[in-house]
């Protein structure tokens, strides 16, 4: 039977991974630019944090201090993201290459660097295991409150995950914050919108969206990490994040660049993703069919708003267009 | 050249734009990057296989050319890459960002298949053959049609938007690939028409690939003929330069954008034709296996020229075959083609602004010209 208590605490851990996503690549493109290389930071980042929590694990066989077996995946995935991060912003920013193509070969790069070193790290090491499965650091990760379980219904749908669910509707409350009620945010947008008149207006561009795009990318190579070691409990199988990156990027436009918004949505993306397990007498086929709605609503919404032409419901005016001064 | 306001203060690095270099220095630089990003790749290659760098590029080479077969295997995947990335080319050169090549070739592909499963047997291969052709290339031109109605209407965020169209294709062929499979339960389809190969393209001489290579040729010689010398052709690079030009000049710019899409996708179905019917006879998800992206890139990288893309398709999947003869003999995912591909292309896609810009450094108490 279909049941709501069980639901949504599966629909909010297939969201998670697409908020971290969604809310890096909203701070991306708030700025102006449009990166395309989020599915392959996302790899990226997930597979630095288990190349991380893999040394530690095999250094300490087994018996891991929680502290560092949480501190050093963390560390290293936002290390790895922060690098694609800085990446992206030379090539589009300082060397003004084209943003789409840059994206995809960062997507390339990184789903490549991801299968491969999760295809190869027990032979690169030469350990004797034979996969990946980092149990004793994802359960570190998705230790939740102890009392949790003893709060029925309230417990289950509100206290049962890891630290990371709540750190991931943090940053994204703050990163709404920041972009709708600060000055910081303010001229962030401004340089999204009109880098011309934000350049006239004394903000550094160039500065603004170096700091946009490698925050953001930070931001979502943590989903990547969430899904390795919350959803997937610390087991690395190739491909098997799938397409979540760009379901992430869809997030984006479903929200209408609002990272606020996104939390709902991201829930609500997880929630159509696994809903063709809930469809009663689908069969394997038709569960397939299911899985295209994500992807059906945000054309919607795509074609929606640019058919109304709401000024606040818009893209970025500039976004994915590089800027050089002298041009004008 | 417009001079910048001379200010108290000059800045250490000035950037100004530069139209000096003519086309030999361009593709010199060009190439000099393509060298560097090799270097780089051996770097990596020998930092992770610890294998003698001068080997490794034996090694990639003989992966690609080392025996007959090989040679073939990267002619095809040379086709399949380069089809893609032509039928790609008039919609960026019209700044049209196609990014759902991945779908449309799935969808000709789909039609392919759907044709050689219900029609086999029915029809006569003769017949049968041109109506998979119609129905791919009709696929794949209603897909890319799609988003390109709306742009052209409401101007609807064309990169977004066939991006999406991607995964509805990918779910809509995952729905059919369950229908058709074969054995019920194994998630594939199989090849399709093994016994009787019907629909299957004739073989020249013993040889699965030449016919498609030969196609391949034809269609890249004909797409540089159209985007070059016909009255089409002018049009998109007049939108491509600025759709309010075009429209000044009588140039109707919803019909080129709708027109050069279909087209665009029509060959992208193509290409799912050519793989469904010619090489692989069968179906997945997979099948485009992500040219539709490396696609992209090619057509960028290569500026809309189709001889120099040629050789760039040609430096990508010759790398892929490399890597992946380096990566199976050291027992690595094979996903390492992909990493070094991602390097050649950073520094393919840095090199351009050293050929666009030039740079003037601040000498120290002297006034740059």
């Amino acid at each position: 039977m279909f049941s709501l208590v069980s639901f949504i605490p599966r629909a909010i851990l297939q969201g998670m991974p697409l908020l971290f996503g969604c809310v890096g690549e909203t701070l991306s493109e708030k700025a102006g630019s449009l990166n395309l290389g989020i599915p392959g930071v996302m790899y990226v980042g997930a597979m630095c944090g288990v190349i991380g929590a893999f040394l530690y694990e095999q250094g300490t066989e087994g018996q891991v201090v929680p502290f560092l077996a949480v501190m050093i995946p963390f560390l290293s995935c936002l290390a790895g993201a922060l690098l694609m991060g800085l990446l992206f912003s030379f090539l589009t920013v300082t060397l003004r290459a084209n943003q789409n193509v840059t994206g995809l070969a960062m997507t390339t790069f990184g789903i490549g660097f991801g299968n491969f070193f999760g295809g190869s790290l027990m032979k690169l090491t030469g350990s004797a295991v034979p996969s990946i499965a980092l149990s004793a650091t994802s359960n570190c990760f998705r230790k939740s409150l102890p009392f949790a379980n003893d709060l029925g219904w309230f417990g289950k749908v509100f206290l049962s995950y890891g630290f990371m669910t709540y750190l991931a509707v943090a940053i994204a409350i703050a990163a709404g914050f920041i972009l709708a009620k600060t000055r910081i945010g303010l001229q962030l947008r401004a340089v999204g919108e009109n880098p011309a008149t934000a350049d006239a207006a004394g903000i550094d561009v160039n500065k603004y969206k170096y700091f946009a795009i490698c925050i953001g990318c930070m931001i979502a190579g943590l989903g990547g990490l969430f899904y390795v070691m919350d959803y997937a409990n610390g087991v690395w199988s190739n491909d098997a994040f799938g397409d979540r990156g760009w379901l992430a990027i869809a997030l984006v436009i479903f929200t209408l660049w609002k990272p606020n918004i996104a939390i709902f949505g991201s829930i609500l993306f997880g929630g159509l993703f696994i809903l063709n397990l809930y469809i009663p007498g689908a069969g394997m086929a038709t569960k397939e069919l299911w899985k295209m709605l994500p992807y059906l609503v945000t054309i919607i919404v795509l074609v929606v708003t640019s058919m109304r032409r709401k000024r606040e419901h818009q893209p970025p005016e500039s976004l994915g267009l590089p800027y050089f001064r002298e041009d004008r | 050249m417009d001079k910048t306001p001379k200010i108290k203060k000059e800045p250490l690095i000035k950037l100004s734009k530069r139209e000096d270099l003519d086309r030999q220095q361009r593709y010199l630089y060009r190439a000099l990057a393509i060298i560097a990003a090799l270097l780089v790749d051996g770097i990596i290659i020998t930092a992770l296989v610890h294998m003698n760098p001068l080997d490794i590029y034996g090694t990639m080479f003989m992966g690609a050319f080392g025996t007959s077969r090989k040679v073939m295997v990267t002619l095809k995947e040379l086709a399949v890459l380069l089809v893609i990335s032509i039928a790609l080319t008039p919609a960026f050169k019209m700044k049209f960002w196609n990014l759902g090549g991945e779908g449309q070739v799935l969808m000709g592909a789909w039609a392919t298949a759907a044709c050689m499963l219900y029609l086999g047997g029915r029809l006569p291969t003769g017949i049968l053959i041109p109506v998979m052709f119609i129905a791919a290339i009709a696929a794949g031109a209603i897909w890319a049609m799609i988003p390109a109605i709306f742009k052209a209407k409401w101007g609807t965020n064309e990169t977004l938007f066939t991006l999406m169209m991607n995964y509805v294709a990918i779910q809509l062929i995952s729905y059919f690939i369950i229908k058709w499979e074969v054995p019920k339960g194994s998630g594939h389809v199989g090849i399709i028409n093994q016994t009787g190969k019907e629909g299957w393209l004739p073989y020249i001489g013993t040889n699965s690939y030449l016919l498609v290579i030969g196609f391949v040729l034809l269609v890249t010689i004909v797409m540089h003929i159209y985007l070059n010398y016909s009255k089409h052709g002018y049009e998109v690079s007049v939108v491509g330069e600025s759709p309010r030009t075009a429209s000044y000049v009588g140039i109707k710019v919803d019909r080129v954008i709708v027109r050069t899409l279909v087209l665009s996708g029509a060959l992208c179905g193509f290409a799912g034709w050519m793989m469904v019917s010619g090489t692989d006879h069968t179906i997945t998800t997979s099948l485009a296996g992500g040219n539709g992206f490396t696609g992209i890139m090619v057509a960028w990288l290569a500026q809309f020229n189709v001889l120099v893309m040629s050789l760039c398709a040609l430096l990508i999947v010759v790398l892929g075959q490399g890597a992946g003869e380096i990566a199976t003999s050291f027992g690595l995912n094979e996903a390492f083609g992909d990493i070094l591909t991602g390097v050649i292309l950073f520094f393919i896609i840095g090199v351009e602004f050293f050929i666009n810009y030039r740079i003037h450094v601040r000498k120290s108490g002297k006034e740059e010209a």
